[in-house]
């Protein structure tokens, strides 16, 4: 075919696309949609919770996976955009590990020795890796079918930023549910699950966001 | 930013908005910056540069399906060199290639001759012949015979919503083959 004539077929062709923006934000609807009906579904919140939420301990699981689901959404747009370099963004990654490590300092200090290990080990840790990550599945999918409109130059990385995206905001709505508040278990269970989920989604998307 | 970035942008911007000459007149200026690019990459390589064009149709139909990607105000130099070396080293890799393409042969693009004459290509034509019987009589009838998408519709007796749905997928699937083409 002559490239011509390849342009004026490219051009007959003036179906509108939305942006990356509004696709990733329509996708997040229905894949949190589809999380929350699966929390409805084998989960409830806890005792008190609206009510919960300001108490320091449970309010870092909040800050923790939503400015981690913030900082993903950023790293991922700039991910699949050619040209874009997503590098200056790694940096605020730091908003979310501060934010934890500050929590775990502050639960070394006031918290005996005795307590650090009950509290690391919860009542419910193999639980909360399956639940985080069953909570994040819907989300991936709507992520990655969101992600796969770009054009990344590492699908893999972009397909992790999607993981990240996916495990924090399950971790945010297993969060309503858990009752385990130490932040030494947030750092190893609700890290391990979210880092299972961005493996996933660096696996995944290796293969399906490449164009 | 030189003048010619700065008109592409004002293209591409009117091409998101609908305008179909504008869109045209943008693909038409662009070929052969990244033909010439290309070309001189392939080069010196020691591939034959009669492969450019199948790179040069490959970038077009990604910068088609992926013009989305670019925000009305960012520049369009870095995000069309992008794309351009993403297709140059999926070609090289499909031919079995080494696929070390350095980012600063594409810099040059904005600073490619204006015209150079493109030639035929085989990849797209190829794979056009697999696509399903309705996508390809769409292609040809609008991209080959220069028929409208009213004329098209007329012609294969489809409504010019199906024709233009048509028009879409045929070109989704021709980069989805290209692609998949190992």
């Amino acid at each position: 075919m002559k490239t011509d004539d390849l342009i004026r077929g490219l051009a007959a062709d003036t179906r509108r696309e939305r942006s990356l923006e509004s696709g990733l934000a329509r996708a997040l609807c229905i894949g949190l949609a589809g999380a929350v009906a699966l929390f409805a579904l084998i989960l409830s919140p806890r005792a008190g919770m609206p009510g919960l939420m300001m108490e320091p301990r449970i309010l870092l699981k909040f800050i923790v996976t939503l400015s981690l689901a913030a900082t993903s959404i950023w790293l991922a747009l700039r991910l699949v955009r050619p040209g874009a370099d997503a590098r200056p963004l790694v940096w605020a990654l730091a908003i979310p590990a501060g934010a934890l490590m500050l929590g775990v300092v502050t639960e070394l200090v006031v918290t005996p020795l005795p307590g650090w290990m009950p509290g690391l080990f919860g009542h419910s840790a193999i639980y909360c890796l399956s639940l985080v990550t069953l909570m994040a599945a819907p989300v991936l999918v709507s992520a990655l079918y969101a992600l796969k409109r770009g054009a990344p130059e590492h699908p893999m990385l972009a397909g992790a930023a999607g993981g990240a995206l996916a495990g924090s905001l399950g971790a945010a709505l297993y969060a309503l549910h858990c009752v385990d508040d130490s932040p030494l278990f947030v750092l190893v269970w609700y890290g391990i699950a979210i880092g299972f989920v961005t493996a996933a989604g660096a696996l995944i998307g290796r293969r399906v966001l490449s164009w | 930013m030189d003048d010619r970035e700065q008109r592409w942008m004002q293209l591409m911007q009117a091409a998101l908005g609908g305008d179909q000459p504008a869109y045209q007149r943008l693909l038409r200026e662009i070929a052969p910056a990244i033909r010439s690019v290309v070309e001189r990459r392939l080069w010196r390589m020691g591939a034959p540069t009669g492969e450019s064009e199948d790179v040069v149709q490959e970038t077009l139909l990604a910068v088609h399906l992926k013009r989305h990607t670019w925000r009305v105000g960012d520049p369009l130099g870095p995000w069309l060199r992008t794309i351009a070396r993403n297709k140059l080293i999926d070609h090289l890799r499909r031919r079995g290639r080494r696929v070390e393409v350095p980012v600063e042969d594409f810099a040059e693009m904005l600073a490619a001759p204006e015209e150079r004459p493109g030639t035929e290509a085989e990849d797209v034509e190829r794979h056009l012949a697999l696509l399903p019987d309705k996508q390809r009589s769409v292609i040809r009838s609008i991209a080959v015979d220069g028929a409208s998408v009213g004329e098209t519709a007329e012609r294969m007796k489809m409504a010019p919503g199906a024709v233009r749905v048509t028009l879409h997928r045929a070109f989704a699937s021709l980069s989805a083959r290209l692609k998949a083409d190992e």
